[in-house]
């Protein structure tokens, strides 16, 4: 595989995007691929939008910034109107459909709705429709093995927050067959 | 031949180097008093001195103990790291109103509340005396300063800061004892402050703090001993001699057992 | 799965974890955007190591701090970010004064002033010429990936050791925010001796000083004087660059730390569309890169600079080329990271007017 990836995931702070991010990031770093992952920092995140690109490549990476995505998460309607015009020919869009309510679909942009608050409400996942959406995300792009996938969010979860593990794989497997 | 018997000498933790300080300045007998208790207790070999910007500013030639120049007013910044490099080591600062209450009185009163386990050596001559006799912090109202010509007028240039009682609100604080050196029996009394100082640092007490009153009879524009009499006169009641703080003297083995019972009813602040 | 022993970490860690393996046990710190997650690991790491992590009550402060514990003998460092750089310039011209080794990290952000709080290198000139009053230099290290914070970092102790002059990290927001594999240097486990430390004497030997204050005008000369010897060594043995398709470039860019980043990018598209491009990335500010630009002079028809200011190491491309070709400027500032695209348009530009 010597696709390039370059995500951005975007929401509200607090939705775990950055997260989000992170355990794409690590897939890639189980994958000795090279990657990077930027966050949007500062007074913005206090309440407000908060995103982060994440880059794979077989490539040394440039710009860690990604200005033009082949793939976005939007979590939220600001989000959404803010990156869905930036992404690349060919690219895909996973959208939470419970938290955008007013979409577009613009050329040659494979737009995934998927109602990712809600199902993680009613799977007793709350909080987790971020991973939910990673999961779409990596069904749609295939950005690294599904073993990988896996491997990296248990990486991901700290020992001290095992107990978190288990519902994070499951919302995983939910979004991968959602 | 009767037997020559030394009655006086120069402390060993003072070289043999001729001090800047002008005649009748009080630098030289707290220097010297500094000295004397570091000879007592036997750690010139592991005292480390900080030097302030001010008339001490080459202090670091004066005592032989490890001396080092701070920036003016950072004394207590750069004390604080030789401490925390070198626990088991003296640490102290020496500095004047100016280097301590004006642009270093951030450094002042954080390590202060910090509690760092350092001496400062505070001298209060209400001058600042190496520049040549401006307004300092702790200049009095109506002193007349060559920057407060007219006299310091309280209404424009504010008060000044009585810096022992500043400190000793502040929870990090073992010591504070403020003392003057204008007759034998106060030298004594001074140097039994500094020594306390030194050995509540030293048992870990907390942060120690001696305020010398000091004068300035060059910038002053008074002979030595016209000095004192208007140190006595107008600085003593402005700064009363006294002890301010003493935490063993409380019956607290340090300043944590004391900050503890100050806030017995603050319940995260007695989280075990 | 070939992992070795990479680790993702954001830069502003990863520069944390190489100071505690060079023996750094002492970090003076104060919170400032975007640096601030090098604080906060220095505070989670330092106690469990028995090292100190002191949150300073300014970033004077904790300049003065390193000042006291770089005297007493420790491997110390403190880190800010632009604004809070100014506050430290005092406590760096003191360090230099005194011949202190200190390692500083900047993990620039956009000003003047308050300015702005998104990634920059707008502070070049005050890294390579005013870090504070006085004749003196600092060794200036510019990494450009997480794995260049650490290593840098790891051999910015040294260097500032072997030298005795204080050191900087100018790294910015982007570096320091993003997270990339990094191995990390092994931990020291041997720090040179410091026969100059004021850390008592212990009745064996003469007082040290440690002190930057020399009233005799000639006493100051001529340590000036002996310091710039140093300097001098430090220009012949310690330039660092990296250059890449530059042995037969026409157009020579030259970028650091994250511009460097976003150009190689432009750079191999221009190859791609067959003009004779190549990067010279200085990775010491200073000393400057300057044999590596005289290495690249014979082929190279024009420079270009692209940095994310208004023109700052230009200045320093322009001394070493010293007229023998153009030397162009591109930029963007105020936290804007400029796009491969804008650049090779830059590029583009440029290579017709020299007739590429």
């Amino acid at each position: 595989m010597s696709q390039d990836f370059n995500f951005v995931l975007a929401g509200f702070g607090g939705q775990g995007l950055l997260f989000g991010g992170k355990v794409i990031a690590t897939a890639g770093l189980i994958e000795d691929k090279e990657l990077s992952w930027l966050p949007s920092y500062g007074p913005e995140m206090r309440g407000g939008t908060a995103n982060c690109s994440v880059c794979l490549s077989d490539n040394p990476i440039g710009s860690p910034l990604v200005m033009e995505p082949n793939g976005i998460i939007a979590m939220n309607q600001p989000s959404f109107d803010k990156f869905i015009d930036l992404v690349s020919d060919g690219g895909v869009a996973v959208v939470d459909s419970t938290l955008v309510p007013t979409m577009r679909y613009p050329e040659n942009v494979k737009v995934v709705e998927i109602p990712a608050t809600a199902m993680a409400e009613e799977n007793g996942l709350k909080g987790l429709a971020n991973i939910i959406c990673v999961g779409k995300l990596f069904a749609e792009t295939g950005f690294c093995s599904e073993e990988t996938l896996f491997a990296a969010m248990e990486r991901c979860i700290p020992p001290r927050k095992q107990h978190l593990l288990e519902p994070n794989l499951k919302a995983l497997r939910l979004g991968i067959e959602a | 031949m009767a037997e020559e018997k030394v009655v006086f000498q120069r402390p060993g933790a003072l070289t043999d180097a001729v001090t800047n300080y002008c005649p009748g300045c009080g630098h030289g007998i707290v220097q010297r008093l500094v000295a004397e208790v570091i000879d007592e207790l036997g750690v010139e070999g592991t005292s480390v001195g900080v030097a302030p910007v001010g008339c001490a500013v080459m202090a670091y030639d004066f005592f032989s103990c490890d001396m080092i120049e701070a920036a003016h007013g950072r004394a207590p910044a750069v004390a604080t790291a030789v401490k925390r490099v070198h626990p088991e080591n003296l640490v102290f600062s020496y500095q004047g109103d100016g280097d301590l209450a004006s642009i270093g009185m951030a450094e002042t009163v954080h390590a202060a509340t910090r509690g760092e386990k350092i001496t400062v050596i505070f001298i209060n001559n209400a001058i600042y005396g190496m520049t040549g006799g401006q307004m300092a912090p702790t200049s009095l109202p109506n002193q007349i300063t060559q920057t407060s010509p007219y006299g310091r007028d309280v209404h424009a240039a504010g008060f000044p800061i009585r810096v022992s009682e500043m400190l000793r609100e502040l929870d990090g604080v073992a010591y504070i004892e403020r003392v003057t050196v204008d007759k034998p029996a106060n030298v004594r009394k001074a140097k039994k402050a500094i020594r306390k100082a030194f050995e509540y640092q030293l048992e870990g007490v907390g942060y120690t703090f001696v305020e010398v009153v000091s004068t300035c009879p060059t910038n002053w524009g008074m002979s030595p001993q016209k000095s004192f009499e208007w140190m006595r006169e107008n600085m003593l009641p402005y700064y009363p001699l006294g002890v301010y703080k003493d935490v063993k003297a409380e019956g607290f083995a340090d300043v944590y057992e004391a900050a503890a019972a100050r806030a017995a009813e603050c319940p995260i602040a007695n989280k075990e | 799965m070939a992992e070795k022993n990479k680790v993702l970490m954001k830069g502003n860690e990863a520069m944390g974890a190489a100071a505690v393996a060079a023996g750094c046990r002492h970090f003076f710190g104060y919170p400032i955007t975007p640096q601030t997650e090098l604080a906060a690991y220095m505070s989670k790491t330092m106690p469990k190591i028995g090292g100190t992590y002191l949150q300073a009550e300014s970033e004077v402060a904790a300049i003065n701090m390193v000042y006291g514990a770089s005297a007493a003998g420790a491997r110390t460092m403190t880190s800010s970010s632009s604004p809070g750089v100014s506050l430290k310039s005092e406590g760096i011209s003191y360090l230099a004064g005194a011949d202190l080794p200190a390692v500083i990290i900047n993990v620039q952000r956009g000003g003047p002033g308050l300015g702005g709080i998104q990634p920059s290198q707008a502070d070049y000139w005050q890294a390579t010429r005013g870090l504070g009053h006085g004749d003196f230099h600092c060794v200036v290290f510019a990494p450009s990936s997480v794995q260049e914070m650490a290593d840098y970092v790891y051999k910015a102790f040294d260097v500032a050791d072997e030298y005795r002059t204080p050191v900087l990290i100018l790294a910015d927001g982007m570096l320091g925010q993003m997270m990339e594999p990094v191995v990390l240097p092994e931990p020291k486990t041997e720090l040179p001796e410091k026969p100059w430390a004021t850390c008592g004497h212990h009745n064996k030997r003469p007082h040290n000083v440690a002190n930057s204050l020399y009233l005799t005008a000639d006493a100051l000369e001529k340590l000036n004087i002996e310091r710039f010897a140093r300097y001098a060594q430090i220009e012949e043995n310690e330039q660092a660059a990296e250059c890449i398709m530059t042995d037969d470039a026409d157009i020579v860019l030259v970028a650091f730390g994250a511009s460097a980043r976003v150009t190689l990018s432009a750079v191999k598209k221009a190859r791609e569309k067959g003009i004779k491009a190549g990067l010279l990335r200085p990775i010491t500010l200073w000393p400057f890169p300057k044999k590596a630009i005289d290495e690249t002079a014979s082929t190279a028809k024009a420079y270009l600079t692209v940095e994310m200011n208004m023109g700052q190491m230009v200045d320093d491309v322009r001394l070493a080329v010293n007229g023998r070709v153009p030397v162009e400027f591109y930029g963007r500032t105020g936290g804007v990271i400029p796009t491969p695209a804008e650049i090779l348009a830059q590029i583009e530009a440029l290579a017709e007017k020299v007739g590429e």
